[in-house]
């Protein structure tokens, strides 16, 4: 407290047009324009998972080739996991973390700025490639050589991209880690933090430890291009399937790089909807700390058919099996948290709800895919795109949209329009069942994936898929408009409360924060820390 | 929040479990299931499929219906009043020392299965198998039996854009190739899996397994099926354009028809090096061409011959396909950094009339091309 | 931001980021379309606009720094940074190492017919060997005509590799004594150390480059020499780039002790590259033991 000072008004001016945007360094304006991006993103890489169902609605080709369909699937990915949904991670963290830990803002607010003002530039050039002789990229979102190599002119711009959403990631976490570690508000200790902060801090390592790994392997594809080196060509002594190694060992983390902020959040909207403490606080942070650890040793069961040694396939089929003990821990917390509760069920408690079914049922499908026997049948299959929709569309997406209806009030001083909310829950949630779940039928039934056209038994179920998809697309305009709503000042006006029984910094600040958070740290005390 | 809208959050809750539940035993009824198939492995496979699968489904129903429960009962609406507990050693411990017992139990069954399959020591017989974009190469190593295996005219013709034929009039649509792979059955066959451009995977669901394709690397595999019949399959590593149109048919015959089936195609193979040369009619040359380049070709260069911008030239006005024909015929049969040789596929015949067809189709004007030059190109 | 002193300092907007942002943008697509066989002019444009940024920006950071701007806490958060920054370097070199040890544990020797994949030597590679370093490449046993590049010789660790460890060694202990020289306020023996420092990283980058040429023109060992090459270059090559920035960056430090800044409490900017220059030291005997040496 001693070294703070109390601010004056005059700080609290906001700069203005859009200067205010694109020199920030305010990370409630940084935030907002993450989640913004982020929204784009997710429209962007939806209208071409659209692309994708509307050509599987039937056998045969309609609507584009072979070639722009493997596209159109690489992008989608690319899109979905680097331009929505870690911004939005990100941007929820931007807005969150220094409000939740009692700090003025960021630890190196300009440094923030740059990191997200690399994201519409590195999209841009990867977007480009669309217009280049060759087309975009069309490898899988995997990049596995000698295929990606094949690409046109676009090669070098996808690489670039990686490199320059790289740089973006590494300096994003940077910042996280310095502003817990550094900027907490007197009395903030660790285990008083609330667990959207410690998600992000353990996120932000596994940033720090992958992203470059996976820098890394794509120089090695540019240098194996262009510059006549050997690294994944036989030929010259390298081999193929070194780069999946490499690949992995940044893509599993970069699964819980997506899936911990949402955990995160979640761990924050269940106990104030169930209006008690969150169960077993520290075993959840303990659990979370474990996945991460865990999640550098189970890279290679995404690769079981390449022909590893035996030793190397039980190895990587322990490892994977043991991760759903830690995240069986976190689960049975937020059992213990609803139990015995008083529970009300607004939009974000139902998204909340949504992540612990649906996520389980995709960690399910991810534990039998980790059985390395069962998964040499699974694998390349739709059982995959199952399993992975499950984890990331109601377990991640939904985990976003719970953060975002939970603090929306809060951001805009304006309460979100709660029928609305509630029937784009429902919606979601109908259609992306619909959607996803016969994905396991078909999987199993052995249509495989990545492909644009399939044998004719398998019409019905995918024609069930694409309407699930469209509906989904759809439905998700409803959060569009709810947000525009509060954006505009419609609505009830929010008290700085919000909720009933939410605890946490954040709330005691007004509804909409001031500019610059906490310009003087508050003094915290178990009393005033998470609930 | 009223009565109702809490009702339909459970009625939503207890729809997702049901939707699990239903979903498996519907999975059973409709074999909408991983096949049992037709080899040791297979069965094993399966049976391991079956264990997980009930198990994560008994713990989901376990988990799903305290959720539930606690949904209905513990609700704000129905008077419930909160508990401010928070912590318990007890249940913290125990509900991780069950998941591990649980994963233990998986792991038993997984790892014997996983030993056994790869056993690949003693077998009868080997077949490397090669993948190429877009088709597969399948060498019988002890009876110098070599062929290559790619996508039914048919289905190629319905797969195109704007096809006249629909998939539904194609029989097992984009799963059927010119030429099966026949093997004995209860014999113990090595499967050696590679590939000669990029990353493939071969994979027939009915023989329990899937393995890469590796360029420069070959992978160990084995199989024994039990029981006759075709077996369909395809391509599991994504491999380009036309991925989704490399399948794989295997054809299962008593170890006597297999016998019958060395010896016919040992034969066809020397009347086909015996063959003279000699001049073949022009319209000849462009009706076997057609069919020739669609089956080889089209894939890349399109079967208008206009080619995939950036990616492969267009036929249609290359100076290479309308010049010299030993040029020609070196490109094709020889290849060129992605375009694949074509020499140990395609016969002296096969070449000069594709060449011909080319050089008469689509714009293209240049005289025809008869299999001895093909053959003095070589 | 007068009234900011005490309090956690947090700069005005800055139009900085935005330019680096762009001036990265533009260096992406200049290097693109320079791969792709156009001009390298955009590349160029791109490269001098993140110089610009860079000086921009460090020309504000050292403005607010001398201006006492920057509390206690201000430097802690640097040092998260920094630390962090130079963490996320080391796994950028894991990745290249993790593809040294993998060519050379597994890739191979699966080659030459040793564990699990021999049939790969028995069908495709009969006549290939392992020896590393790997001069004979699998394809050159099997054809007349190679994609790679056939090595007459490789570099011996104790010749100049040896000669390099111990200047960069000796250079970490110049920076060190800079250091100790700084804390007790003796400002002439801290530019001097730090002179060294600059000119022993020099010495460095020569001897690198010669040793380049020499095997570019006399050993046949290039890029292109198969995965023996493509390890050995991509990992001194990016190590050799980093001593270069590391050197940059003391001697931009040095005109800055020149200049007077920096107090014997307050020198935050001087020991982040001090531990940068550290780490290149570090990941330099990581080269020498598994590159040269064994
Ligand atoms: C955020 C995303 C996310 C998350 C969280 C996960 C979580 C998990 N994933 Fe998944 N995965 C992906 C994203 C994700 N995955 C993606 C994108 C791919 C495909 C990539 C590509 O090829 O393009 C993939 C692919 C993938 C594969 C490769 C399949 C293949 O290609 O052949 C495997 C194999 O093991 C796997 C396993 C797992 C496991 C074991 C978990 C575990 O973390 C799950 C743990 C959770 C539970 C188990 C449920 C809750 C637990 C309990 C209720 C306790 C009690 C339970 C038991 C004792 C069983 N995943
Ligand atoms: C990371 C996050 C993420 C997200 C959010 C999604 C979301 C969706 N995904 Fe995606 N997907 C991946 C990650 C993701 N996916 C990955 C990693 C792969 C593997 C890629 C590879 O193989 O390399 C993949 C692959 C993949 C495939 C397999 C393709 C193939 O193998 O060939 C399919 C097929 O159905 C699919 C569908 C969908 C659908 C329908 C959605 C929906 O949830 C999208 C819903 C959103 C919208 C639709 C946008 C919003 C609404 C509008 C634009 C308004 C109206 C529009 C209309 C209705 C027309 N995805
Ligand atoms: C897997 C894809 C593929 C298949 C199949 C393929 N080609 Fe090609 N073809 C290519 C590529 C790629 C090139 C460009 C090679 C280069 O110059 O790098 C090419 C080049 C050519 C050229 C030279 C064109 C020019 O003007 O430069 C001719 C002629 C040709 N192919 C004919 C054929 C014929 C005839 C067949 C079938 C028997 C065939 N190709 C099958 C990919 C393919
Ligand atoms: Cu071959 Cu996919
Ligand atoms: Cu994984």
């Amino acid at each position: 407290m001693s070294e703070a000072v109390a601010h004056d008004d005059h700080h609290d001016h906001k700069p203005t047009g859009i200067g205010r945007w694109l020199f920030s360094t305010n990370h409630k304006d940084i935030g907002t324009m993450y989640l913004v991006f982020s929204l784009i993103m997710f429209f962007v890489g939806g209208a071409m998972a659209m692309v994708i169902r509307a050509e599987l609605f039937q056998p045969g080709l309609q609507f584009v080739d072979p070639q722009f369909f493997n596209s159109m699937t690489t992008v989608h990915a690319l899109v979905m996991i680097f331009g929505a949904l870690m911004p939005a991670g990100v941007g929820l963290a931007n807005w969150m973390i220094p409000m939740m830990i009692g700090a003025p803002d960021m630890a190196m607010p300009r440094m923030n700025n740059m990191s997200f003002w690399i994201l519409p530039f590195a999209f841009t050039l990867l977007l480009l490639t669309f217009f280049m002789p060759g087309g975009a990229p069309a490898g899988g979102w995997t990049m596995y050589p000698p295929l990606v190599l094949q690409l046109g002119d676009g090669f070098p711009f996808l690489i670039f991209a990686v490199h320059f959403l790289g740089v973006s990631s590494i300096m994003g976490a940077i910042n996280i880690i310095a502003t817990v570690f550094n900027m907490r508000a007197p009395g903030m200790t660790f285990m008083r933090l609330p667990l959207f902060v410690w998600t992000w801090i353990i996120t932000a390592f596994l940033l720090i430890a992958s992203m470059p790994v996976l820098a890394g392997a794509v120089t090695m594809l540019l240098t194996d291009k262009y510059f006549g080196t050997a690294f994944f060509n036989a030929a010259g002594g390298g081999d193929p399937v070194l780069f999946q190694h490499i690949f992995w060992f940044f893509g599993h983390p970069e699964v819980y790089i997506l899936v911990l902020p949402s955990f995160g959040i979640i761990s924050q909207v269940i106990p104030t909807f169930s209006r008690k403490p969150l169960f077993g606080y520290a075993s959840m942070v303990y659990a979370t700390a474990s996945i991460a650890f865990l999640s550098f040793f189970v890279w290679a069961h995404h690769m079981f058919t390449v022909g590893m040694p035996l030793t190397g396939e039980l190895f990587f089929m322990y490892a994977t099996m043991s991760i759903a003990v830690p995240t069986g821990v976190k689960i049975f917390n937020w059992m213990a948290t609803m139990w015995k509760g008083s529970m009300t069920f607004e939009t974000p408690m139902l998204f909340s709800i949504g992540v612990l079914f649906m996520f389980s049922i995709g960690g399910f499908s991810g534990l039998m895919m980790g059985i390395t026997p069962v998964d040499f049948q699974y694998h390349d299959t739709y059982f995959i795109v199952a399993h992975f929709h499950y984890v990331i569309v109601p377990g991640i997406i939904y985990g976003v949209f719970a953060g975002v209806y939970y603090w929306l009030p809060k951001w805009t001083g304006v309460m979100y329009d709660e029928k609305l909310g509630k029937l784009h829950f429902w919606l979601s949630t109908i259609s992306v069942n619909v959607l996803f779940f016969p994905m396991h039928f078909i999987g199993l039934a052995g249509m495989p994936r990545r492909i644009p056209d399939y044998n004719t038994i398998f019409t019905g179920w995918n024609q069930i898929i694409s309407i699930g998809g469209f509906a989904f697309g759809l439905s998700q305009l409803i959060l569009v408009w709810v947000v525009i709503k509060c954006a505009r000042g419609q609505g009830e006006k929010a008290t700085d409360q919000v909720w009933e029984s939410a605890h946490g910094l954040e709330w005691t600040l007004s509804s909409p924060p001031p500019f610059h958070s906490f310009t003087t740290p508050p003094q915290v005390t178990d009393a005033t820390a998470h609930s | 929040m009223t009565v109702s809208k809490t009702k339909r959050v459970v009625l939503g809750a207890i729809t997702l479990c049901l939707t699990l539940a239903c979903g498996l035993a519907f999975a059973e009824s409709m074999s909408w299931n991983l096949t049992e198939g037709v080899t040791p492995t297979s069965k094993k496979v399966y049976d391991l499929h079956m264990i997980i699968l009930y198990i994560v489904t008994a713990i989901g129903i376990a988990v799903f219906a305290v959720m539930c429960w606690s949904i209905y009962f513990h609700r704000k609406s129905r008077g419930a009043i909160a508990e401010q507990f928070h912590h318990s050693t007890f249940a913290e411990i125990t509900w991780t020392i069950i998941p591990i017992i649980i994963l233990i139990v998986m792991a038993i069954p997984a790892t014997k299965t996983l030993i056994f399959m790869e056993q690949t020591g003693d077998a009868e017989m080997t077949i490397k198998v090669t993948g190429y974009q877009w088709k597969w190469k399948y060498d019988y190593l002890e009876e110098d039996i070599s062929f290559f295996s790619t996508l039914k005219e048919d289905s190629n013709e319905a797969r195109q854009r704007y096809a006249s034929t629909r998939p539904e009039d194609v029989e097992n649509y984009l799963l059927d190739v010119d030429n099966y792979v026949v093997v004995p059955v209860d014999t113990k066959i090595r499967i050696l899996t590679t590939a000669s451009d990029v990353n493939h995977a071969w994979w027939v669901p009915d023989l329990g397994w899937k393995r890469d394709a590796i360029p420069g690397f070959i992978n160990d595999n084995w199989t024994f099926i039990e029981k006759e019949g075709v077996y369909r399959g395809q391509c599991a590593e994504l491999c380009g354009k036309d991925h989704g149109f490399m399948p794989i048919v295997v054809k299962a015959v008593s170890k006597e028809d297999y016998a019958a089936w060395v010896q016919e195609m040992k034969g066809n193979a020397r009347v086909a090096a015996a063959t003279p040369v000699e001049e073949i009619a022009v319209e000849e040359l462009l009706m076997k061409g057609k069919r020739l380049y669609n089956s080889n070709c089209a894939a890349c260069h399109m079967p208008e011959g206009e080619g995939v911008d950036g990616l492969f030239p267009a036929l249609a006005g290359s100076a290479i396909a309308n010049g010299e024909a030993e040029g020609f015929a070196h490109q094709i049969l020889n290849g060129k950094n992605m375009m694949p040789p074509f020499k140990d596929q395609l016969s002296d015949t096969d070449i000069a009339s594709v060449m011909t067809y080319v050089r008469n189709s689509w714009g293209n004007a240049a005289d025809a091309v008869q299999p001895a030059a093909v053959n003095a190109a070589r | 931001m007068s009234d900011s002193h005490g309090a956690y300092y947090i700069p005005e907007p800055s139009r900085w980021p935005v330019v680096g942002s762009m001036a990265l943008f533009t260096t992406f697509v200049g290097a693109g379309l320079f791969l792709n066989g156009v001009t390298p002019v955009v590349l160029y444009l791109g490269l001098a606009a993140v110089i610009y940024m860079f000086y921009g920006w460090f020309s504000d950071v050292i403005k607010e720094s001398m201006g006492g701007n920057y509390n206690h806490q201000v430097d802690i958060s640097f040092r998260w940074g920094m630390s962090w920054f130079i963490f996320s370097e080391v796994m950028f070199f894991a990745a290249f190492f993790g593809a040294l040890f993998y060519a050379r544990v597994y890739s191979v020797p699966w080659l030459a017919g040793e564990g699990a994949k021999f049939a790969t030597h028995e069908f495709l590679w009969p006549d290939f060997q392992n020896v590393w370093p790997l001069i004979t490449t699998p394809d050159m046993t099997t054809a007349l005509t190679s994609h790679f590049t056939l090595i007459k010789e490789v570099i011996p660790a104790w010749g100049i590799p040896a000669i390099n460890t111990a200047i960069l060694l000796a250079s970490g202990g110049t920076i060190t004594f800079a250091h100790w020289a700084l804390k007790k306020n003796n400002r002439k023996a801290l530019v001097l150390w730090m002179a060294a420092t600059v000119i022993l990283g020099a010495i460095f980058l020569f001897l690198q480059a010669e040793e380049y040429i020499h095997a570019y023109h006399e050993l046949d060992l290039k890029l292109t020499s198969g995965i023996y090459g493509s390890t050995f270059f991509m990992l001194t090559g990016f190590h050799g780039f980093h001593v270069f920035m590391g050197a940059t960056m003391i001697l931009i430090i040095t005109l800055r002790c020149l200049k007077g800044h920096f107090t014997a409490e307050d020198h935050f900017a001087f020991e982040g590259v001090a531990w940068y220059w550290h780490f290149v030291d570090v990941v330099w005997l990581g080269l020498f033991i598994f590159v040269y040496w064994i």
